[in-house]
């Protein structure tokens, strides 16, 4: 139930972005990736859900070995992630949003669907309350039949982590899941994301905003120049030499800001 | 009793009117561009499918149509067989040529995908002016027969009418049935955001595969309509103009809706004929052109959803 990451490295180039990391997330955590701008966190999730070929090293879930596979196998297999930029199907409603998410929780096939069959009637029906429950669960109910890019940027935020939620994720991986949010929203995801992990969906989260990752992480992972630093608890992590070290070096964010 | 709404009102008229225009045309030469505009209709719902829905642009479309008017033609002259069994061919082969398309599109996007199914149509078309033995080239193939169902024949005009009529609606009924599915909304995923559609596990491969080949099995069907109405077959089928007249249609009507194709078929298969009876032949290109420019540029999204929004506002 762990996902593993092995000696995962990612050359760009001359440049290696990401030069051999290790880590675990273990199932039922909340586990941070922190680190300055340019510590290769979004590299490491590109090669985790397969959108980049790393140059070495292996990510497993399970006894599944995620290097190689395509992002849609990946997903099939539970391990689905968001993106660092806002990212929803903008032509669409929020509810069309989701049912796309629910693509893989339908079975209906060519043959069943040009018939019309009752049990592709019956699917179709049950997708779409299914979809319902997602969209309250987010708290979008008020927006179901809005056009997703006409929506506010928190709220089109939300519509994603509903996209992601409902291809029925057993690892979620949020990328800057509250970047660019007021403190009212950064408030809302962070009570959505303990929320999810309620529903036994472990979270692996990269995230700046260090009172976000403090609050809700139960493990963090430092990474600098494409190496972990150091992996621990918030307050572990608060306390590090290292970290504040890396932190102070970069001028970012300071942990525990 | 409730008040039946303008939509289904105006459906219902629209649904008498095309069952019964044989009957209440006169002309047969308005029957015989009803009959094209059908054969058009196919055509654009079937491209429609992939421009509309999966947002890829196909510039061979007339590649697809021509392997179905070929290949029903040939089975019918060559091996004698009957003209359905010359439909079922035509869909089968453009869908084996979509499968290619669809396979090669997986691997190039936008203008190179673009550039990919122009070529394709081209080759296809050379094919079939220099492979005399099969084509008979650039003569074509004349006396293609006209279909047969038990005593009755399709030879006249009301008749064959009827099929394109069936054929329409059938298309319109697949299209219409996918775009509901989970397959239909895995199309619009790839159009809208392609690496969101593969983070929740749509297989774009699969997918992208699948419209193509649908939408060239469609086309084929088209090209066999065509071929048994005409009776004649010949490498003009694969004419760029065909593929250009598709898009306009689609575009015009509205990509990405269902009614879209089959309003811009009617109206751009109908609009040169007209001009045609009002004005002597310099002008009807002009006009058509000036036509068009004022309908892409009032009406960008197209006639359907600018229809549907003004239904929608009031």
């Amino acid at each position: 139930m762990t996902l593993a990451v092995r000696d995962l490295a990612v050359r760009f180039g001359g440049v290696a972005a990401l030069g051999g990391v290790s880590f675990d997330v273990r199932p039922g955590t909340i586990t941070s990736l922190i680190g300055p701008n340019g510590a290769g966190k979004t590299t490491a999730f590109n090669a985790i859900t397969g959108y980049l070929r790393p140059s070495a090293g292996r990510v497993t879930y399970e006894d599944a070995t995620l290097t190689g596979l395509r992002p849609c196998d990946i997903a099939a297999l539970g391990v689905v992630r968001t993106f660092q930029k806002t990212s929803v199907f903008p032509a669409l409603t929020v509810a069309d949003n989701v049912m796309i998410g629910l693509h893989l929780r339908g079975k209906a096939g060519l043959a069943g669907i040009l018939a019309g069959t009752r049990r592709v009637r019956e699917e179709e029906r049950a997708l779409r309350a299914l979809a319902a429950d997602i969209i309250t669960m987010v708290g979008l109910d008020h927006r179901r039949d809005h056009i997703a890019s006409a929506l506010p940027y928190g709220e089109q935020r939300l519509v994603e982590l509903a996209v992601a939620l409902a291809a029925r994720p057993r690892v979620l991986l949020l990328d800057e899941p509250a970047a660019g949010m007021t403190g009212t929203e950064k408030d809302t995801v962070s009570g959505l994301i303990r929320k999810i992990r309620g529903l036994g969906i472990t979270i692996f989260l990269v995230e700046h905003d260090m009172r976000v990752v403090m609050r809700i992480s139960d493990v963090v992972i430092v990474l600098n120049h494409g190496r972990v630093i150091a992996e621990g608890t918030p307050a572990d992590i608060q306390a590090h030499p290292e970290v504040i070290r890396a932190y102070l070096g970069s001028g970012g964010d300071t942990p525990g800001r | 009793m409730r008040a039946p709404s303008a939509k289904t009102l105006l459906l219902l008229v629209f649904t008498v009117l095309t069952l019964t225009a044989p009957f209440w045309l006169g002309n047969p030469y308005y029957l015989h561009v009803l009959i094209m505009a059908g054969i058009f209709a196919v055509l654009s719902l079937s491209l429609n499918l992939l421009l509309g829905y999966t947002g890829q642009l196909s510039l061979g479309h007339a590649a697809f149509f021509g392997i179905g008017a070929y290949a029903s033609a040939l089975l019918t002259l060559k091996l004698e067989r009957s003209v359905w069994e010359g439909m079922v061919l035509a869909i089968i082969l453009s869908g084996v040529s979509g499968w290619g398309i669809g396979r090669v599109a997986l691997k190039l996007r936008g203008a190179y995908f673009v550039l990919v199914t122009i070529s394709f149509a081209g080759v296809i078309s050379l094919v079939s002016v220099n492979w005399m033995e099969l084509t008979n080239g650039p003569l074509g193939l004349p006396g293609v027969p006209a279909p047969e169902l038990g005593p009755w024949s399709f030879r006249t005009k009301s008749a064959y009418y009827y099929l394109v009529l069936i054929a329409v609606a059938l298309s319109y009924f697949v299209c219409r049935r996918l775009v509901a599915s989970r397959i239909g909304r895995a199309f619009l995923a790839l159009r809208e955001n392609e690496a969101l559609a593969e983070s929740v596990g749509i297989d774009v491969t699969r997918y992208l595969v699948l419209a193509a080949v649908v939408s060239a099995a469609m086309a084929g069907l088209a090209g066999s309509l065509y071929a048994h109405y005409t009776r004649f077959v010949s490498p003009e089928v694969f004419l760029f103009s065909y593929t250009v007249t598709m898009v306009i249609m689609v575009v015009a009507g509205g990509k990405g809706t269902l009614a879209g194709p089959v309003v811009g078929a009617l109206l751009f298969t109908a609009l040169p004929e007209a001009l045609r009876e009002v004005t002597s032949w310099q002008w009807q290109m002009l006009a058509y052109g000036a036509i068009l420019v004022l309908l892409v540029f009032f009406l960008p999204r197209g006639i359907v959803p600018t229809l549907s929004r003004l239904r929608k506002s009031r």
